[in-house]
């Protein structure tokens, strides 16, 4: 009877969805104040009744329900507590449950922490989250049920991929999926603005610190994916180009164009059109990437079972998304208020650049992403593109950005001088290049990636903080929040390209047939095999590598990879041993046993400065994070509040399109 | 022209050449890094590329997988129930390889006619089954097998 409730929520949410999408819409168009006046209560009852639903569907986990069908292939009765929470998004339907409870979640922020915007323009934009949230809602109910039931329900379940019973996996999907939908609100913002006719300055600050927190979001998300693929697949590789990871790389790197020209819209009114463009983009290329994970039509180590009747519900879906919001766009651009002009040096410039740059390589990385697919229907051949591709067109893109990023808070908007600018960031520059040779030579690593690796993350560390002087010039107090955000995600970006030239250059990866007893010896560390173990779990049984790692003569540590075997599904798994450090990780994983005297193939790595990607990648999502809680987005907004009847007044005579 | 018309126009052209470099460097960068997929039945056609590194897919056929005991070397036969090919990888196998599975390989063939593999892919999801070795099998007219696995 419960799950039944839970159906019965996502209809109800269904329901108020449309209900919110229709009469308020009507409303603001019309500017009625009663009809408008429903939209908070729709909404507040849209988000109750989508966490009611996953709330049945947690329920149904914790009290193993395998008359759910969902829970049957997700679950079983030897699954740990809390892999039966996670379990919930463990799946395609519970995963687009979350997303929908998410996408509420984020409405009904909009709700509370705008309350200052104008009643018309707020009602747009929830009314048109409301439309993404018909349209995610309607997927579900029609294609992808998560409380499909069978009866009589099997004594036992599946089990949820031994993949994703880790600690890391729990977080990596609502992360990024908090990013992905987060990315709604800039959407629902833009368009809002554009059915008002009113695309202006105010319109951007509201929509900063959102944008700003999706995108935060989306970093940390696919900075856990990348550590999880780390110590999960036993590969050893933080990055793959598989298909999948582009699809959330994509709009991360639309995304981060877009907080970057929302920051000159809001500032000097430049770009103005441009900035609503990429909104949409943003939202669009987080749509385009579920239907990529969810249709099946890609080849990647992430596909879930899928069937085609889905992604060609996703695809439709985008296209009226996508679709509506670009002819809307057409029709109404020729109103976006006209941008403000600048000089050749000046930050309008700077952003412009990183803008050029993070859109161009957004189409880079689609362009491969989708190549395979075109290919392939237009009947040419099936290809994939390997990484060899990504990573060329990204070393060509990224280091113009890597060079020009301290120039950019350097510059003053509209007109500067390039000697004002350069000035400081000589030495910086200078600093950056010795010290970048110096700590190469320490470490001994002598590549030219190494090398320009450390030149580049230094610059970027020392040209931001650079910054820090220059703007404390003649302040009494100290800096603004959404600035210190800025000089941490610069920063953090330094941290990351040092992780990654190191990476890439200085990796030692030995794969070796090692018997009990017999020892593995890579640039200075030794690792003694001992013994091999049987071991068990809860729901798992294991072969355990029990190896002594030394440093010369001195005893550092012992390391115990696994390989383990699920009872249900009997699904093995590398269950990688660790040994994290500052400045190296030691990395060992099991590969199989050769024979019957215990000799297994092993794989050993030793991977420095591997710790400097992940703590770059979480910089940036601080920053970001620290940036949007600067007062002034969500003061200023409040202010407005005190004019709101001239604002609705003026949308209120706009003609939709 | 005036000299914000000036201006703008170098702008322009700055953006266009820049675009157009990247497209071009993008065009043969890709051409390089493209990996054909090509089936048992193709290879016994000769229907591939023959000078590039290719993307071999089918099913581990059953009792073909032969291990050395004192390397890390391993031998199997890819199959799509039509034709065979021997791949020779030397390496870790990834958790999911087993025989009656499906299987992609990357490489090229030597002078003897085996396929020598320097990446065995195999997917996280025991009941997923990478597409284009779900075509080839139906190509191949063993469609069943797959669905059976």
């Amino acid at each position: 009877m419960i799950p039944e409730l839970g159906q019965i929520s996502l209809i109800l949410a269904l329901i108020l969805a449309t209900l919110l999408a229709t009469i308020p819409m009507y409303g603001a168009w019309k500017n009625n104040e009663r009809l408008m006046a429903l939209a908070p209560s729709l909404v507040i009852g849209h988000f109750v009744f989508a966490l009611m639903a996953y709330l049945v569907l947690t329920v149904a986990f914790i009290n193993h329900d395998f008359t759910v069908t969902y829970v049957a292939m997700n679950s079983n009765l030897l699954l740990p507590f809390a892999y039966r929470l996670s379990a919930v998004w463990g799946g395609h339907e519970g995963s687009l449950l979350l997303w929908i409870l998410m996408l509420a979640g984020w409405m009904l922020a909009v709700l509370m922490f705008s309350r200052a915007l104008p009643t018309v323009y707020r009602t747009r934009v929830l009314a048109v989250m409301g439309i993404v949230s018909i349209g995610f809602l309607l997927f579900t109910l029609l294609t992808s049920n998560p409380f499909d039931r069978i009866l009589p329900g099997p004594p036992d379940g599946q089990d949820m991929n031994p993949l994703l019973q880790d600690p890391g996996m729990i977080f990596h999907p609502p992360l990024l999926y908090m990013g992905y939908v987060g990315f709604a609100v800039a959407f629902g913002f833009a368009i809002a603005g554009l059915l008002g006719g009113k695309v202006e300055r105010d319109w951007v600050r509201w929509s900063r610190p959102w944008t700003l927190i999706a995108w935060a979001f989306l970093t940390a998300g696919i900075t856990l994916g990348s550590w999880w693929a780390y110590y999960e697949l036993g590969w050893g590789g933080w990055w793959f180009w598989d298909p999948v990871e582009n699809a959330s790389f994509i709009p991360w790197l639309i995304g981060t164009a877009l907080i970057h020209s929302q920051a000159v819209t809001e500032k000097r009114g430049a770009f103005p059109a441009w900035t609503v463009l990429l909104a949409i983009a943003a939202f669009s290329m987080s749509l385009l990437g579920t239907f990529l994970v969810r249709s099946g039509v890609l080849t990647s180590v992430h596909a879930f079972a899928n069937d085609p009747e889905r992604g060609l519900f996703i695809l439709g879906f985008m296209t009226v998304i996508t679709g509506g919001a670009l002819l809307l766009y057409a029709l109404r651009a020729p109103r976006i208020m006209a941008g403000e002009g600048f000089d050749f040096v000046s930050r309008e410039t700077a952003l412009m650049l990183n803008n050029m740059f993070f859109a161009v390589s957004a189409g880079m990385v689609l362009l491969g992403t989708l190549y395979p697919l075109v290919s392939d229907f237009m009947g040419w051949a099936q290809v994939s593109v390997g990484p060899p591709y990504f990573s060329a067109m990204f070393i060509l893109l990224m280091t113009p950005v890597v060079m020009l990023i301290p120039f950019g808070p350097m510059s003053r908007w509209r007109k500067d001088e390039i000697t004002r600018i350069a000035k400081p960031l000589a030495i910086s520059a200078v600093v950056a290049i010795v010290l970048g040779f110096a700590i190469a030579a320490y470490l001994g690593a002598w590549s030219a990636r190494a090398i320009t690796g450390w030149i580049g993350g230094l610059w970027l560390i020392f040209g931001t903080f650079s910054y820090v002087r220059t703007a404390l010039k003649g302040r009494r107090r100290g800096l603004p929040r959404h600035q210190i955000g800025m000089i941490m995600a610069h920063a953090g970006i330094g941290v990351f390209v040092i992780g990654v030239a190191m990476v890439s250059s200085s990796t030692l990866q030995r794969d070796v047939r090692v018997e009990p007893g017999q020892t593995v010896e890579i640039e200075g560390y030794r690792f003694e095999l001992l013994e091999v173990v049987p071991v068990k779990g809860q729901n798992w049984i294991a072969d355990e590598a029990r190896f002594k790692v030394f440093r010369g003569d001195r005893e550092l540590f012992d390391m115990a990879p696994q390989k383990r075997r699920y009872h249900r599904g009997g699904q093995v798994m590398t269950q990688v041993a660790l040994r994290p450090g500052f400045t190296r990780d030691l990395y060992i994983a099991m590969g199989e046993r050769l024979n019957d005297d215990n000799a297994w193939s092993i794989r050993i790595h030793i991977k420095p400065f591997v710790r400097w990607i992940w703590g770059g990648a979480l910089l940036l999502a601080l920053g970001g994070l620290v940036s949007a809680s600067d007062r002034r987005y969500w003061r200023e907004s409040r202010a407005q509040a005190r004019k709101p009847a001239q604002h609705a007044g003026q949308a209120g005579d706009e003609v939709p399109a | 022209m005036t000299p914000t018309r000036k201006k703008r126009l170098a702008v322009v052209m700055l953006i266009l050449v820049g675009v157009g470099t990247a497209t071009a460097i993008a065009v043969t960068t890709m051409n390089d890094s493209i990996l054909f997929f090509v089936s048992p039945t193709n290879v016994a056609e000769q229907d591939f590329p023959h000078d590039r590194r290719i993307r071999l897919g089918g099913l581990v056929a059953n009792e073909s997988v032969k291990r050395a005991t004192d390397s890390l070397e391993v031998n199997f036969d890819v199959t799509d129930g039509n034709h065979d090919v021997t791949v020779a990888f030397t390496g870790i196998l990834p958790d999911l390889f087993r025989e009656g599975q499906g299987v992609i390989a990357h490489g090229r063939f030597d002078t003897q006619g085996v396929f020598q593999a320097d990446e065995i892919l195999a997917r996280h999801d025991e009941t997923y089954m990478p597409p284009e070795v779900l075509r080839a099998l139906e190509d191949a007219g063993h469609p069943i097998e797959a669905s059976m696995q």
